[in-house]
């Protein structure tokens, strides 16, 4: 495949999702939480572009809706909530690093590399130009998960949760065209939903705890905790 | 499909009015109304279920599949066959049972000041809407629509495994929301290559997702991306079943909710997202069909089930706190249940399906009783519990029998699907028989061993019996006893139908 | 490829590598001015570069008692090497019979030469703030040259060849291609180009604060037209890096032929693209603060991680199955 020969919006699509790659290695290694939360809503914002591209070079129409909800969900409402949480808990200065960032980059790139290697037999087919943004997805979702292991704040893990849901979203997006309408709006809503509860949860986290540093949620352990 | 339109509508409906009941003993009763009311609807629908015939020849042919009832509510595809209808009225029936046990249970928590009246609404409310999405999962003939359902089952119980608001509650519910939450993620991931692999061969887009589009279509769909959907698929939706390795959060999340809750979390969750993990299995066995590796799916299923339950019986020994013991006592049969849908076959799968039913019943009852031994050892920790049966005569009898139930005694029912499971085993793969039987030895030991003190040793000083309401628990059991006897023939038939639908052959 | 051997051809490869050094100051003091129209003064005039070199080669060369030959060799070594590297990148036209060597790998190489003896020079006469630098100096460069080389990798992959003119050649036939790999190699190449020329936010220019330098503490033995070939240098490699990026990743308007309306398009194209990257150069140091030296490895580590990003976008998104 040329990339020469694909018209132009549709490279723009491939730019766009190597970008929300490099976003999510960005909000892995970022230490400010204001600007994580800065990051994610950009990586929303370029999900729901992914999304109005692949509408327009596809004329698949219910796209539209599901880019606008995207954007309005994953790039306005929820780095909101989660900017008036961290007003609300105090952690504006909040910096926190890595124990060991080039490490944790190191894994990411093997994420990348993994997921690459894992969808390779899926997309040996000739499908859409966009079945390659099926890894970048994988991808995502994996350094997501990456970042929930390793980061040990509450918001922190927070975002990396989010974001595996942004590669989820992309990952539709790219390998089906879209899910049926009613399944995205299913899914926006729980995501809404879990949202909700996340600030909820770091409320009751603080109060009980007085931080909300998730190493120090430690009493229950396997041998039945400090009794 | 008024009756299924029904079963869906009174949980929700419940739950909102619920949330606008403001006197606690008022709305103690209306869960409970609310939770009958749901019961007899799941018993229409399965007698209206019970009433559509199936032939044999018509099982796994082509054309819509016979012995179901297929529906639309708001243009939402809905199929009510014979393996899901039986789930459905199981739920129903064990929430209504863990209802009438969580009406004095809760207004005794409230009276001790351990909730608020606020939080026993959101309780109230919130035990409902868990009730609605378990029953939208049960019931969609949609992919995308289970997944949310359950997505909406984990996010509903959140807030009330934290319900206590102690460090070890928040910590609990902390994990169970990001595990689960990481877990359903995946499974998500799952369904899209699922949808993916349906756009190649079906061409109407909103029917990609239906499952018994895809199950007629199955043969046509890519193997490749079919396996790499169910490996997601399996590690996502296994999450909540509880299979190791992604079962951290189980043991946690069921100790330190409200005892109702462990019950029902316990009882019915675990059954739904295996549910979910058998439909996605029939689907992935007939993609892989004409592979060199048909029975991948199967094999995986095998592996995790096993690990699980041998994990799950050794973790049994050290535990500490009672009710993270007969946490590890349910993953440890959810493992087993696990293996038998694994090992495939007519013998295994109606005992796996028994299995459900029966695991069901014992754990909830258990919980239940677990709930009143609690209360009156005032902890729950096992080394401060002793003596239960001089206190309170029924609660120890409860406990012992409830034990030595779901440890696999005859006559009761665990037994009687445990055997099935064994001689499934025994004629298809002998060599894992000596693996599961040490399991489920090791297991008893476990169990025995912390019980025996906690039921017979010498009560502490100024332990008093408690008003225990015991009625649930001696209706589970009883039914578990009456299974183990003599399965009536209605509910073979039901379980046959079911066996047929998930293996294409019958057992009886 | 092979009629540029031709004494055209050599003139003209003499002549562009002549206007690489007649240029360099003129591309410093346009970023000088810019950054001075910034702060709103006026600035030193546009020119004033090359009054400072003039000023600078007739004063009297002091040389220390305890220096070695090498400090009296490096400025002419660094010259040289730095003049010969900058020969290779196409500046006006592509088909130069220098377009042999014109490996990005050589290149790569040329200037790591200069690098080393530079900090050799710095060290030679045995003050603290020559090995500061020179220390400081192989830092940067350790920490530079693999994510130059990976954002290089990520050209060569797409043009399938490592020569400079062949990838430019690629570039020009293939047209306006949006690539994701190019996106991040440039990005990648754009961080190393500031960090090796001694930029802010990597290093300041005009500091004067010795603990703060890292290039300027290596010069600060020298006078004279020791001093002003070093300077030089410096000014040739900032100019080498802005025709690196201009001409590889926007390579239109670059003179493909030897007739006089290519050469003139080549020279005013190359000439405007410089212009645009020097005012871009100019506004990103005066708003951006100079980085404590310990953050210099997170720096260059963004510019490996955007680079291998665009080796791993190449594989995964351009080249397919």
């Amino acid at each position: 495949m040329n990339l020469g020969l694909l018209p132009l919006l549709q490279q723009l699509v491939l730019v766009l999702a190597a970008i929300v790659l490099f976003l999510s290695f960005v909000l892995l290694a970022q230490n400010r939480l204001i600007s994580a939360i800065h990051a994610f809503a950009w990586q929303g914002a370029l999900v729901a572009a992914v999304t109005t591209v692949v509408a327009a070079t596809g004329h698949i129409h219910h796209l539209y809706f599901s880019a606008a909800l995207t954007l309005a969900l994953k790039a306005l409402l929820i780095p909101w909530m989660l900017h008036r949480l961290v007003r609300r808990l105090e952690l504006e200065r909040h910096t926190e690093s890595l124990q060991s960032p080039t490490l944790v980059t190191m894994a990411a790139v093997a994420l990348v590399i993994f997921s690459y290697w894992l969808v390779l037999p899926m997309i040996q087919e000739e499908l859409a130009f966009t079945r390659n943004i099926v890894a970048i997805s994988l991808a995502v979702v994996l350094i997501g998960l990456l970042m929930m292991v390793f980061r040990t704040q509450a918001v922190a893990q927070v975002l990396g949760f989010m974001s595996m849901e942004n590669g989820l979203f992309l990952a539709a997006v790219s390998a089906t065209g879209g899910m049926p309408l009613v399944v995205e709006l299913g899914v926006a809503f729980d995501v809404l939903v879990a949202m909700v509860l996340f600030g909820v949860f770091f409320l009751q986290i603080r109060e009980s705890i007085d931080s909300l540093d998730v190493d120090r949620l430690n009493r229950l352990r396997e041998t039945g905790g400090d009794q | 499909m008024n009756a299924l339109t029904l079963v869906l509508l009174t949980p929700l409906l419940g739950a909102l009015i619920l949330g606008l009941i403001r006197p606690p003993p008022l709305a103690g009763w209306f869960n409970l109304g609310v939770s009958a009311l749901s019961l007899a609807a799941a018993l229409w629908l399965a007698w209206s279920v019970a009433q559509v015939s199936d032939l044999p020849g018509d099982l796994g042919g082509p054309g819509p599949i016979a012995g179901s009832l297929a529906g639309d509510i708001f243009g939402m595809p809905f199929r009510v066959d014979a393996f899901n209808v039986y789930l459905v009225v199981l739920t129903a029936f064990v929430a209504l049972t863990t209802s009438i046990f969580s009406r004095p249970y809760m207004r005794y928590v409230l009276a001790i000041g351990r909730i608020g009246p606020r939080r026993l609404r959101t309780y109230h409310s919130m035990y409902q809407l868990f009730m609605f999405t378990m029953l939208v999962a049960l019931t969609t003939d949609n992919l995308g629509v289970m997944w949310v359902a359950v997505e909406g089952a984990t996010l509903a119980t959140v807030l009330l495994v934290s319900l206590y608001r102690t460090p070890e509650a928040v910590e609990a519910a902390w994990k169970y929301f990001i595990l689960c939450g990481v877990g359903i993620a995946l499974a998500l991931f799952g369904t899209v290559l699922t949808y993916f692999a349906a756009q190649q061969v079906i061409s109407d887009p909103a029917a990609g997702l239906n499952w018994s589009t895809l199950y007629t279509e199955a043969g046509r769909l890519e193997p490749a991306v079919m396996r790499l959907a169910f490996v997601f698929l399996l590690v996502g939706y296994g999450t909540k079943v509880g299979l190791v390795p992604m079962h951290q959060w189980l043991p946690d999340a069921h100790s330190e909710g409200p005892t109702p809750m462990s019950a029902v979390l316990s009882g019915l969750l675990l059954n739904v997202a295996l549910y979910a993990v058998v439909r996605l299995k029939m689907l992935v066995d007939g993609s892989l069909a004409h592979t060199s590796n048909p029975h991948l799916a199967g094999y995986l299923l095998m592996g995790f089930g096993l690990v699980s339950f041998l994990v799950a019986g050794l973790f049994l020994h050290r535990q500490r706190d009672i009710k993270r013991m007969f946490s590890y006592s349910s993953i440890e049969h959810m493992g087993l249940m696990t293996f038998g849908f694994g090992l495939g076959g007519p013998l295994a799968t109606f005992g796996a399906l028994l299995h459900m039913l029966v695991h069901s019943l014992t754990k909830s009852a258990i919980f239940v009783t677990v709930g009143h031994a609690t209360h009156i050892a005032g902890t729950q920790a096992i080394e401060q519990i002793r003596g239960l049966i001089r206190t309170q005569p029924t609660v120890g009898w409860s406990l012992l029998i409830g034990v030595a139930a779901i440890a696999g005694f005859p006559p009761f029912g665990v037994f009687m699907s445990e055997f099935l499971l064994l001689t499934a085993t025994m004629k298809t793969a002998p060599w894992f028989t000596l693996a599961l039987l040490s399991g489920l030895a090791v297991a008893f030991a476990g169990l025995f061993r912390h019980l025996h003190p906690m039921v017979y040793g010498t009560p502490p000083e100024g332990q008093q019996p408690v008003a225990a309401n015991m009625i649930p628990v001696a209706v589970h059991l009883t039914l578990v006893l009456w299974l183990g006897l003599a399965i009536p023939a209605f509910l073979a038939n039901w379980l046959d139908r079911a066996t047929g639908l998930i293996t294409g052959t019958r057992l009886l | 490829m092979d009629n540029y051997l031709t004494l055209p051809g050599w003139v003209l490869a003499v002549f562009q590598s002549c206007l690489y050094i007649a240029l360099a100051p003129l591309l410093v003091g346009w970023v000088r001015k810019v950054k001075a129209r910034l702060q709103n003064r006026r600035g030193a005039p546009l020119l004033q570069a090359y009054r400072d070199l003039y000023k600078l080669l007739v004063k009297e060369a002091r040389v220390a008692h305890t220096a070695s030959p090498l400090f009296r060799a490096a400025p002419y070594i660094v010259f040289t090497a730095t003049w010969m590297a900058a020969a290779t990148v196409p500046l006006l036209v592509v088909d130069l019979p220098t377009a042999a060597i014109a490996d990005i790998i050589v290149l790569v190489g040329l200037l790591a030469l200069a690098r080393v003896f530079l900090a050799l020079a710095g060290m030679d006469v045995g003050t603290a703030f020559g090995g500061m630098g020179a220390s400081r100096e192989m830092l940067i460069g350790a920490l530079a040259e693999p994510a130059m080389l990976m954002a290089v990798f990520t050209l060569a992959m797409t043009a399938h060849s490592t020569n400079l003119s062949s990838v430019i050649d690629y570039h020009l036939v293939d047209g306006f291609v949006l690539r994701p790999s190019y996106l991040f190699a440039l990005g990648g190449l754009v961080l190393v180009a500031v960090a090796e020329s001694g930029r802010i936010p990597i290093d300041n220019p005009t500091t004067h604060l010795e603990l703060t330098m890292i290039h300027e503490a290596m010069l600060l033995e020298y006078s004279g037209r020791h001093l002003a070939l070093m300077e030089w240098s410096a000014q040739i490699k900032l100019l080498l890096y802005g025709t690196l990026i201009a001409n590889v990743f926007f390579p239109w308007g670059i003179g493909r032929g030897f007739g006089a309306a290519a050469l003139g398009l080549g020279l005013a194209a190359v000439l405007a693209k410089l212009a645009a990257l020097g005012a871009i150069l100019a506004v990103g140091e005066t708003v951006l603060a100079k980085m404590r030296l310990f953050r210099a490895p997170e720096f260059l580590n963004l510019a490996l991680l955007l680079s291998l990003l665009g080796l791993l976008s190449h594989v995964i998104l351009e080249v397919g199955a």
